[in-house]
């Protein structure tokens, strides 16, 4: 049977379900990251597929695991950032010489199937759970968490790869480019909305409703681009280690005002794996377990044109209950939080809603005027997430078991690193983690 | 602004056709008695969520919220920028929501819970007319 997306009931997205059945019971151990690019330079060993199969095999390394003791995958099968391989241009040759094909020719190329993996992966003869976690890492992550607490894997691979092609594929291409226009886009595109809009929309309707500003956002993106910097896996640090200054935040030409440049990701390509199993499995392996006490998903349905600036936080507000009705946690229980921040100017719904630091709605912005740097009391988001990294959603789940395990570098926070929580994207959507050093 | 022409299709085409009447109709579900927008082929609160309607609205509104576009990737309203992007919330249901470039009012300065009243704009390139709002007093 072909690779399924995992059903509804394997994610905990209402209230009132208590402590989550397998608390204590997961473990992330291992870590593999690809490389970063900007984008494909069409070789194969750059590939999406074989950067996908890097970061596999160094996870599985990383945990100090035989290939064969996996038993479990779970991953997204998407792979774009937005960039679509054009339907008349041939998959390059070499590629198709060195991979084995599955039926879909973009497999490995500008999506993932597991077919794929495995049939090209033959080191992993004893995988029989496999499941798609769709969409991005924190998908595939909660998964992957419930799947091994349920007992259908037990050394469980989780990867999250994307892709990204030359050429422009935003402005003015496509549906952007005509004189009519079709779909959903009806009723926002139509008007020109880019996709940072809504978040930017929201963003004036917040500084209305509690007096902050733009401006009042420089301390946590140059925080952001610090972290990043001391990120090695991340597109920043490897290919254009600039400092971000506040000045530099305050000058940037806008996107959709409120949104700067800065408050907008850069589409990277890069992959990346993790290994999950239980704490039984874990203590044969090399790294330190890293708990899972709780996952919690959101899937607010909006009304109409949105999410309103209501809606968002009414969203993270039910998103923050559930991380710790599930985790048995309170805000002060976390050393670190690791929300999603891609876009910027949502990052504070998150923070917010998790109430981290004891910061109630309408102070993040103040909040972030306070030493929220990883040397301080407060780390906001150590990885420094899209901003700091670039475009891939999954910063914040590496650094949280990096920080937990002690090997999160030069981004080690300087408190102990007990408890985070990641996860994402949108305020309105997303599923979160929560990480622990010890099982309960 | 010289806008993209929608193309209606099977579940919004009296919604457009209404905008080329002059008329704004915003679909609603009967059983649940709810209004609902973008239009969509079945309500999603009840089932079998195809008792719907057509409901015609006063036109009147209030501007929400707001943005400014300054790196629209849409080509033909890209020499228009900067320009506002408008959320208008209906006054019959502030639950629907719409957008505007609230035509006739100054780029970035958008009167947030003003009064807006729809036009209809007609788009060049099929002649489709669009709902638009216009700041009122
Ligand atoms: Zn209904």
């Amino acid at each position: 049977m072909p690779t399924q997306n995992a059903p509804a009931s394997m994610y905990r997205s209402t209230e009132g379900l208590g402590i989550w059945e397998h608390k204590g019971k997961v473990a992330a151990v291992g870590i593999g990251h690809s490389p970063t690019a900007r984008r494909w330079d069409e070789t194969t060993d750059t590939s999406l597929g074989a950067w996908s199969i890097l970061a596999l095999r160094r996870a599985i390394e990383d945990a100090g695991v035989r290939p064969d003791e996996v038993d479990g995958l779970v991953m997204a099968q998407e792979t774009s950032t937005g960039s679509p391989w054009p339907s008349d241009k041939p998959i390059p040759e070499d590629f198709l010489n060195t991979y084995k094909s599955t039926d879909n020719p973009l497999d490995g190329i500008a999506r993932l199937s597991a077919d794929w993996i495995l049939m090209n992966m033959p080191e992993l003869t004893n995988v029989n759970f496999t499941m798609y976690g769709p969409g991005c890492m924190s998908n595939a992550v909660v998964t992957a968490a419930q799947a091994v607490g349920e007992g259908l894997t037990e050394v469980c691979l989780v990867l999250k790869g994307w892709h990204n092609f030359g050429g422009r594929y935003y402005v003015g291409q496509g549906a952007a480019g005509g004189n009519t226009v079709t779909g959903p886009g009806k009723y926002s595109t139509l008007w020109g909305t880019v996709a940072c809009y809504t978040t930017a929309m929201q963003f004036e309707a917040y500084c209305r409703k509690y007096g902050k500003n733009h401006d009042m956002m420089a301390p946590f993106v140059v925080n952001e681009k610090r972290n990043g910097l001391m990120f090695p896996e991340g597109f920043w640090a490897q290919h254009r280690p600039e400092v971000l200054t506040v000045e530099d935040y305050l000058a940037a030409r806008w996107i959709a005002k409120p949104a700067n440049l800065f408050d907008n990701d850069i589409p990277i390509m890069a992959s990346a794996a993790y290994l999950f199993t239980t704490p039984e499995r874990a203590k044969d392996m090399k790294q330190k377990p890293v708990y899972i006490l709780n996952v919690a998903s959101d899937r607010t349905r909006v009304r109409s044109f949105g999410p309103t600036l209501e809606e968002a936080e009414a969203a993270t507000d039910e998103t923050g209950r559930k991380i710790y009705e599930g985790s048995g946690l309170s805000p002060s229980d976390l050393s670190f939080e690791n929300m999603y921040d891609g876009f910027t100017l949502f990052h504070q719904f998150h923070l917010e809603g998790i109430r981290f630091a004891g910061v109630q709605r309408g102070e993040a912005l103040d909040f972030y005027a306070t030493d929220i740097t990883i040397e301080g009391p407060n780390p906001a988001s150590p990885s420094g997430g899209n901003a700091g990294a670039g475009r891939t959603r999954f910063w914040m789940h590496t650094d949280s078991i990096q920080q937990i395990q002690g090997r999160a570098g030069a981004r080690q926070i300087s408190k102990p690193a007990e408890i985070g929580v990641s996860g994402g994207p949108t305020p309105t959507g997303g599923n979160f983690t929560v990480w622990s050093s010890t099982p309960g | 602004m010289p806008k993209q022409s929608p193309v209606p299709d099977e579940v919004d085409k009296p919604f457009w056709d209404a905008a080329n009447e002059d008329r704004l109709v915003v679909q609603n579900c009967i059983d649940c008695d709810r209004l609902q927008h973008p239009p969509v082929a079945k309500c999603p609160d009840c089932d079998p969520g195809t008792n719907l309607e057509w409901k015609e609205m006063s036109g009147r509104g209030r501007v929400y919220g707001y943005g400014v576009m300054y790196d629209c990737p849409v080509t033909i309203l890209a020499e228009d920028q900067p320009f506002n992007i408008a959320v208008v919330e209906l006054e019959e249901d502030p639950g629907i929501k719409m957008l505007s470039h609230l035509p006739g009012t100054p780029v970035d300065d958008v009167p947030v819970g003003a009064a807006v009243e729809v036009v209809f704009e007609v788009t060049p390139t099929t002649g489709q007319k669009v709902p638009e709002w216009r700041v009122v007093g």
